[in-house]
């Protein structure tokens, strides 16, 4: 009986913050545009009983989803979407392995302030990090008054309104995501395994390539899943940073319900949008459960 | 000398596979290893015993590679190995930890080192099963770590040891992590295989016992030195000091001030080198130099005979306790006052030079006899049973003899326990022979 309470908590909170927002969302993604408020029709109407319900069901239709395929700018913006957060998934991973391996082998009494250093950004608002990140990037920015400053570059470099600020904004939001799992698993590494590798006539780096990153594959893996899952529907960065010409569908998803006022269609965009996620999400969680059995 | 003992240690003519020449390792202030010289020879079984903290480790540290020498140089084969790095040395090792590689399966992790060199795939291959057929593994080559025991991790460990026919094998605690019946059994295994390979074996460990049943050598150590080096034999009955006596099994000691006693006109006709007594047993005194061991080697003994060799063949304790009525005392040794009131401690095979000092005489339990009745020998202290542990075949009875010292004392139980007539708080008389002690000055 007690079991069976503790079991039922996280799924009443699965219910109520997931599934239930879920299905209010499906729901307008199969309603009709309507200049009301909601902007949407039909609604559901409970006053009227069985007949009401039968009513509102049948006015229901997949019409928005037919939509999305008519438009080509949805699924060039899905494409795009994934290959920007691939793209920068894997130059997170380049940035942060590194560092984690740093923090990995350093001495024991740093690791704590390190780790602290990583998390640290998490202090202040995501948004003001993102706005400070226009004003180092920016044609008068910081980093071009100092490039031209040091005279490595002669007029300033166009960087805010293109991708690379997007990539460089999506890194460094999302670097403490590949950084802490990655460095779970190599500290949890025994030493004496580079050893053992050395020892059997292995040089470092190639103890490195074949101990040391097998070794941490899960942490690389679960990395890669927390950086690129929320990066594919990210829209603060890319409005921010990005220019007109990138396209990615959280923008998307944003100028749908706000400009246009259109929240079925919207909704279509975010349910399509989750379909594609559930993909690397189920694999996420297999990585997950792999990783329990080699240590259980 | 028979030829037929492997004893590569006493011959002048065998060059050391391992030469430490004037080692000293520091980590900072801290000296771990301080001005160490000795030898290891091939084929040998050479075990570094002492606490942690010694620099056991360190010492095999240096072997492997990982730590170098801050002074002093280490040679293989004559050759100095300090700017050769682990990955190119002709020495594996086994770790504590055994540091499997958990990604790879058992066959995986004896192959690694194989498919580092340039062997072909398929000697690779056969060189693999011939490890774990020597090992036994045959059934487990496609698991992973985590799936077989402990006492298979060990021997996958040892397996990817010798898979490349180190010169020079390392042990660092092998069987520390093994229960104690699977570590007997592992421990004469182990022997066997470093017979069957020939392999040179380094084992670092605290457990005496296992050094004593392994090695051909036991190195004892302390804070960074090796204060005796020798079989085991020798490590246990005539240890050099104090801590080598009591760092392995168990021993009484006694301290008192030592009196040379009066030498009887036979005794005149013993070599003075008779004496095992630590301090006083410099290996150089009584024995003939290099140069003097050759030369007696290749010519004298043809015509005087062969050498007595070194001191430690000489004059080793006896071993039984003393029966009543046994042969009367031996003269000369000194004598050694240890408690006021007390008959001082007969040593016949002491250094009557010692006369005036302090010493300790050291005596292992089993040593001893008790008894209820004086039995007639050179020395009998009375005392009172204080404790009695019954180890099945063995029994240690804890006797306080005179000034609150308490002694140990072991004795077969060759009689069952029930007709035994010795019992807590009885009146015992415990005894040895003259001989039966070792004088030791440190």
């Amino acid at each position: 009986m007690r079991r069976a309470a503790l079991i039922l908590v996280p799924y009443l909170w699965l219910l109520a913050l997931f599934l239930v927002p879920f299905l209010i969302v499906f729901k307008i993604s199969l309603s009709d545009i309507a200049l009301a408020i909601p902007p949407y029709t039909p609604t559901l109407d409970l006053s009227e009983g069985w007949q009401g319900i039968r009513d509102f069901v049948s006015r229901l239709d997949f019409e928005n989803f037919v939509f999305l395929t008519t438009d080509d700018l949805y699924w060039r913006a899905y494409l795009s979407s994934v290959q920007i957060a691939l793209i920068a998934t894997v130059l997170t991973l380049l940035v942060g392995y590194p560092i984690a391996y740093g923090m990995a082998s350093a001495p024991d009494h740093w690791r704590p302030t390190l780790m602290m250093l990583v998390i640290l950004p998490f202090w202040t608002s995501f948004l003001i990090r993102v706005y400070s990140w226009m004003g180092i990037l920016s044609t008068e920015g910081y980093l071009n008054q100092v490039l031209l400053g040091l005279g490595v570059i002669s007029s300033p470099l166009t960087i805010l309104n293109t991708n690379t600020a997007v990539y460089i904004g999506i890194v460094y939001t999302y670097m403490p995501f590949m950084i802490l799992p990655i460095y779970s698993t190599l500290e949890r590494m025994d030493g004496s395994l580079l050893e053992a590798a050395e020892d059997l006539g292995c040089s470092r780096i190639k103890a490195f390539w074949l101990i040391t990153v097998p070794l941490s594959k899960s942490g690389i893996i679960a990395g890669c899943f927390l950086v690129f899952i929320p990066t594919v529907g990210e829209f603060v960065i890319p409005s921010l940073l990005g220019g007109s010409d990138t396209l990615m569908i959280g923008k998307v998803l944003w100028e749908e319900f706000f400009n246009n006022r259109d929240w079925p269609v919207a909704s279509a965009v975010a349910i399509v949008l989750l379909l594609i996620l559930v993909i690397p999400i189920v694999l996420f969680q297999r990585n997950v459960e792999k990783q329990r059995e080699t240590e259980g | 000398m028979s030829q037929n003992v492997f004893e590569p240690w006493n011959d002048p003519d065998a060059t050391p596979l391992i030469q430490f020449r004037n080692v000293t390792k520091r980590f900072g202030d801290f000296v771990a290893i301080d001005d160490q010289s000795f030898d290891i020879y091939e084929k040998e079984f050479f075990a570094l015993l002492g606490p942690s903290g010694c620099g056991k480790t360190t010492m095999m540290r240096m072997l492997a590679g990982f730590e170098t020498p801050t002074e002093g140089s280490i040679l293989l084969n004559g050759q100095d190995i300090a700017p050769i790095p682990p990955n190119k040395r002709a020495v594996n090792m086994m770790f504590q930890s055994y540091a499997l590689f958990p990604h790879l399966t058992v066959w995986d992790n004896i192959a690694f080192g194989l498919k580092r060199s340039a062997m072909p795939k398929l000697e690779i291959a056969a060189r693999v099963e011939e490890m774990l057929k020597l090992t036994r593994l045959e059934r487990f080559a496609r698991r992973k770590p985590h799936q077989i025991s402990g006492g298979q991790r060990q021997r996958v460990a040892l397996a990817r040891s010798l898979a490349k026919a180190p010169k020079l094998l390392l042990l660092d605690e092998p069987m520390g992590a093994l229960d104690a019946k699977l570590r007997q059994a592992t421990q004469f295994e182990l022997m066997d295989i470093q017979e069957t390979t020939g392999t040179t074996f380094v084992i670092v460990t605290h457990d005496q016992e296992e050094a004593m049943t392994v090695a051909s050598r036991v190195a004892v150590m302390d804070t960074g030195r090796i204060i005796q080096a020798d079989i085991p034999r020798i490590i246990y009955e005539v240890p050099v000091s104090r801590y080598v006596a009591d760092f392995i099994g168990d021993v009484n000691l006694f301290e008192g001030t030592a009196r040379a006693r009066d030498t009887a006109p036979d005794a005149a006709a013993k070599p003075v080198d008779a004496a095992p007594d630590g301090a006083a047993r410099p290996r150089g005194t009584a024995q003939p130099d290099q140069r003097g061991k050759r030369l007696h080697d290749r010519l004298l003994k043809y015509f005087i005979g062969p050498r007595a060799d070194a001191p430690r063949q000489l004059a080793p304790p006896t071993a039984d306790a003393p029966a009543p009525g046994s042969e009367p005392t031996e003269t000369g040794g000194i004598a050694i006052d240890w408690a006021d009131g007390e008959p001082p401690l007969i040593a016949s095979n002491g250094d009557p030079s010692l006369d005036g000092q302090r010493v300790t005489l050291a005596l292992r339990p089993e040593k001893l006899g008790i008894s209820k009745t004086r039995p007639d020998v050179a020395n009998a202290l009375q005392g009172k049973v204080i404790d009695i542990a019954y180890l099945g075949n063995l029994s240690t009875y804890h006797v306080e003899l005179a000034g609150g010292i308490m002694a140990k004392v072991q004795a077969a139980n060759t009689r069952r326990v029930a007709e035994r007539d010795i019992t807590w708080n009885d009146t015992v008389w415990i005894s040895f022979r003259e001989t039966a002690g070792v004088v030791l000055t440190e």
